[in-house]
């Protein structure tokens, strides 16, 4: 590495620039009990650590219901009794009935998408970066900012109840697509368990309602001086976009689910016609399932660039850090991510192209679709030129920066196949779209979040987490991932349908060829899985026994979160908030290493990019 | 009892990944943060060259030993284009995946932070974000454009000499009918619908279109004949899943959806193009229908006019089989099963 050169001089600078700003300084004393301050806390760092944690254990109940259903897809014909063991009569006799499986799967795709990767990936960073980046003691609303955890919780504990129903969870999948998801008679899952399914997601709407806007309203009205928006680490740029995405959409999706919980309890035909079902016929006439499609996905799809959108944040501000470089293309960085977040609105309905919808309305999803992948391009082609002549400092996060953008690649251009109706007509509910959002959404997104979570973990906590075990979390996460979903993609080119219990039957002979595969498959996923669980270890016990942090910027950052002290109190910084003079990537400029946000532009220092405003 | 031992295994293994990892750690503080970290960033550079060139080599394997297991030739004509943008796509996607990925890699290696090395503050140049958007954009426009004209021709109207087919999905099979001699599908109404009495798709038998009708559990088409398939489902969404043909289309309960294509190959010759005497074309359902949803599979057979219309000849229509059943009596009329108003508001048209 190349020789400490944070000298003397900028560092009195910097101390002086924290001096000197005269905002409002001083913490609020005020009494807390420990359930004000542990448990509803209004502080956002503590909130951002709720999320944190509910997210990880959900991520574990996820990974877990994937394991399982691995192990039908991968060993059709062999019993585990330990499985009757823990599901009781849906696992008799150690085989997996049907409807478990359904249940795993629909599970499986509900918790990681939306309590680990929304609700666990933007509640952490955003709770916990926003004010800190930005300079500023706490959220706009620390109340709102309370309910939103604790509505996510409520969430949770609707949903996990529905898990141990006598009908069991809803098995309609996490599209919950009617009249399946309607019709109580279509499946043990559309019964009780599908009511409860519903009322959880409403709930979680309502978290992520309030959380995006206060999350909006900090970033816009709470910069610290000096904070303009062209200063802004690209994490907060990210982290607003997904805001503005969640706002906007997730009341669509709230909308398309009440009509659904009114079709299945108050006789409405919002979305039901001419059924026959379970021996009679329904008297609903005049809906449309097609208007359900429409609701789900208009959030459907910005949701996964909800998802996306931190990690691609997280990973400009990492691969810049990590390599002692700036963010090659700042501006088309955040214009990138502008585009991103407003074509992510135009493309829904590349989920809908074999839905029975108008085709002439699929070929405008077609080239909005296919537009959006300009935008992501730009992005990767800005993060090969942020490594480009870096000088890459190989800790954990930086390695899980770099294998964000290797999955992105990957999982983003098979993006351009489905995108294309013309393919999607052969590709649409086979293993290949398994295989797309995997790379993509299961396993990029993670790495963001998991990137983050090595990155961000000694200014959270105080301590280091294991480095060895992180770098064992890296290599084999990775490699995992490329051998479970690489080879996927032909069993989609295949036809192989997806969401199928097992490809065992006489009439799907034609899928056998695929068995052995399958087992490699599932053999992969369960390492993988056991090595996600060496990482919650090596979270919870370096929370506790981590190498303690002796430097509060240990990663020699430039941002303004490595500006307080190694254990962040109440108001985030204990006297004045620092004042911002730069922007955030001041990496090897002119010699030295790093360059604060805090420290002032000194006369000999060249101009940095144009004179932006101070807000107000 | 053997599961319980790998438990023990796997338990004592993460002990001992543990101890090495809290080991490492203190080694790591004696020898120095520096001279840990420019190990690490050797230690990793490597990998991550050791990961292009083992993945690059994986892919090939991969590639080997799963490309014989992919589908015949399209069986349609409209799978034929498909299939050609297919590779289209595969080259374009695949000239961009190589580029990046072995880029990316190489920086990984040859940029790693190493004594006396500095990193280059260089960090804008709007031209090559003006090259590197437009390239993009032209490219994607290209897919696009070529994608559209195959979408636009396969989703036209069917060809006037279309043979008609109704698909019928629901809970957990698929039901065929075909017009008969008279060549048009006879009216339907869901609330007619009576397993018990021959009448799986609410036929409404006062209807003398429907008195041909042929009901099937068998998809029989006519080799280089377009067919027009009239979809739906007496339930929730299923799927008409055609890999073979590389088509799909979704089966909407009270929507009513269509696919139309044209066959290539008859069963007798696919069977030989794949050296598999028992072949058989499939349709399998393709959208989640619930927990029975993958068993719901179909036969197609695809065969000479000829050999259709004999076919067609030697199955009894619903009709017939209601008849016989006793399910009708021999005066349609007065068997009014719905007041008037309602025989007249039809679900499915011809």
């Amino acid at each position: 590495m190349s020789s400490e050169v944070y000298t003397g001089q900028a560092q009195r600078a910097a101390v002086a620039a924290v001096a000197v700003h005269d905002g409002d300084g001083h913490a609020h004393h005020h009494h807390q009990s420990f359930i004000t301050k542990y448990i509803f806390s209004q502080d956002h760092k503590v909130i951002s650590k709720q999320f944190l944690i509910t997210g990880m254990i959900w991520a574990l109940i996820g990974g877990f219901f994937s394991v399982i259903f691995r192990l039908q897809l991968g060993f059709p014909d062999k019993s585990f009794p330990f499985l009757e063991t823990i599901f009781g009569h849906w696992a008799a006799g150690g085989h997996i009935s049907p409807e478990l499986y359904y249940q795993l799967v629909t599970m499986h795709g509900t918790i990681m998408i939306f309590f680990v990767l929304t609700a666990g990936l933007s509640g952490t960073f955003s709770n916990f970066l926003i004010p800190l980046q930005l300079g500023a003691r706490d959220m706009a609303s620390p109340f709102l900012n309370m309910l939103s955890y604790w509505f996510f919780f409520a969430a949770s504990i609707i949903m996990l109840i529905s898990l141990f129903l006598k009908t069991g969870p809803s098995e309609a999948g996490w599209t919950a697509y009617p009249p399946l998801s309607a019709l109580h008679e279509a499946s043990e899952g559309s019964k009780a368990g599908m009511d409860l399914w519903l009322i959880s997601m409403a709930v979680f709407v309502v978290s992520q309602l309030l959380a995006g806007l206060n999350y909006i309203s900090t970033i816009l009205n709470m910069r610290t001086k000096g904070m303009s928006m062209t200063r802004m680490p690209l994490t907060i740029w990210a982290l607003f976009f997904t805001a503005v995405l969640g706002v906007l959409s997730f009341p669509v999706l709230l909308s398309g689910f009440i009509l659904l919980l009114f079709d299945r309890n108050l006789g409405t035909s919002f979305y039901l016609s001419d059924i026959y079902i379970a021996g009679h016929a329904l008297p609903n006439q005049g809906g449309s399932p097609i208007l359900y499609e429409h609701l789900f996905w208009f959030l459907g799809h910005p949701e996964v660039y909800i998802v996306m959108l931190p990690g691609m944040g997280i990973t400009s501000e990492l691969l810049a850090t990590h390599s002692r470089k700036p963010i090659f293309g700042y501006l088309a960085m955040v214009g990138s991510l502008f585009a991103i977040a407003s074509l992510s609105f135009l493309v829904w309905a590349h989920h809908m192209f074999v839905s029975g919808m108008n085709p002439f309305l699929g070929a405008f999803f077609v080239l909005f679709t296919l537009l959006i992948a300009v935008p992501s391009s730009v992005k990767v082609f800005n993060w090969l030129a942020t490594l480009w002549k870096g000088n890459i400092q190989y800790t954990v996060p930086a390695l899980f920066a770099i294998g964000f953008v290797s999955l992105f690649i990957s999982g983003g251009l098979t993006g351009i196949w489905l995108g294309n109706s013309a393919l999607d007509l052969h590709l649409h509910d086979t293993y290949f779209v398994i295989a797309h959002f995997h790379l993509v959404m299961g396993i990029a997104a993670f790495f963001g979040m998991f990137a983050g979570v090595y990155h961000w973990f000694p200014k959270m906590f105080g301590r280091f987490m294991n480095n060895t075990l992180g770098y064992i979390h890296f290599w084999v996460t990775f490699i995992g991932a490329y051998l479970m979903f690489w080879p996927m993609h032909y069993e989609g080119l295949a036809g192989m349908p997806r969401r199928y219990y097992e490809y065992s039957a006489d009439a799907l002979a034609v899928y056998h060829r695929f068995q052995g595969l399958n087992e490699f498959i599932s053999v992969v996923a369960i390492i993988v899985f056991a090595v996600q669980l060496m990482f919650v270890f090596n979270f919870f016990y370096s929370i506790f026994k981590g190498r303690p942090v002796k430097d509060p910027n240990p990663w020699k950052a430039n941002t303004l979160e490595w500006t307080t002290p190694i254990h962040v109190g109440h108001g985030n910084w204990p006297g004045e908030i620092p004042e911002v003079h730069r922007w955030a990537y001041d990496y090897s400029k002119n010699g030295i290493d790093f360059i604060p946000q805090t420290v002032p532009v000194s006369p000999a220092e060249e101009e940095v990019a144009e004179p932006v405003k101070t807000p107000q | 009892m053997s599961g319980f031992f790998v438990v023990v295994l796997l338990l004592l293994l993460f002990i001992i990944v543990v101890q090495i990892a809290k080991a490492s750690e203190y080694v790591a503080i004696l020898k120095g943060e520096k001279k840990t970290q420019e190990q690490n960033n050797r230690l990793h550079a490597t990998l991550m060259l050791v990961f292009l060139i083992a993945g690059l080599i994986g892919l090939y394997v991969c590639h080997e030993l799963l490309k014989d297991k992919l589908l015949p030739a399209a069986a349609s004509v409209q799978g034929v284009a498909i299939d050609h943008m297919m590779t289209i796509t595969l080259v374009i996607t695949g000239i961009v995946f190589f580029i990046t990925q072995i880029l990316l890699f190489v920086f990984a290696y040859k940029y790693r932070g190493r004594e006396g090395h500095q990193a280059s503050y260089y960090h804008e140049n709007s031209r090559i974000e003006f090259f590197w958007t437009a390239i993009p954009a032209l490219t994607m426009t290209i897919l696009v454009a070529i994608g559209l004209k195959h979408w636009f021709t396969i989703t036209s109207a069917a060809p006037p000499n279309a043979m008609v087919v109704e698909v019928t999905g629901k809970q957990f099979n698929w039901i065929f009918r075909y017009p008969g001699k008279d060549g048009v599908l006879g009216k339907r109404d869901y609330r007619l619908i009576d397993e018990g009495k021959f009448n799986p798709l609410g036929q409404v038998w006062s209807d003398p279109y429907n008195h041909d009708d042929v009901v099937s559990s068998e998809l029989h088409l006519v080799v280089g004949r377009p067919v027009k398939l009239e979809i739906g489902s007496r339930d929730v969404i299923h799927d008409v899943g055609l890999p073979y043909f590389r088509l799909k289309m979704d089966a909407v309960p009270g929507v009513p959806t269509t696919l139309w294509f044209t066959p290539k190959y008859t069963t007798a010759e696919m069977a030989k193009m794949t050296g598999d005497p028992n072949f058989v074309y499939k349709l399998v359902c393709d959208q989640l229908c619930g927990a029975g949803h993958y068993s719901m599979v179909a036969n197609i057979v695809v065969e000479t006019q000829q050999e259709f219309d004999q076919w067609l000849a030697s199955q009894k229509s619903q009709y017939e089989l209601a008849k016989e059943g006793g399910a009708i009596p021999s005066d349609t009329t007065k068997m009014a099963m719905l007041p008037v108003k309602a025989q007249q508001s039809v679900v499915s048209e011809k």
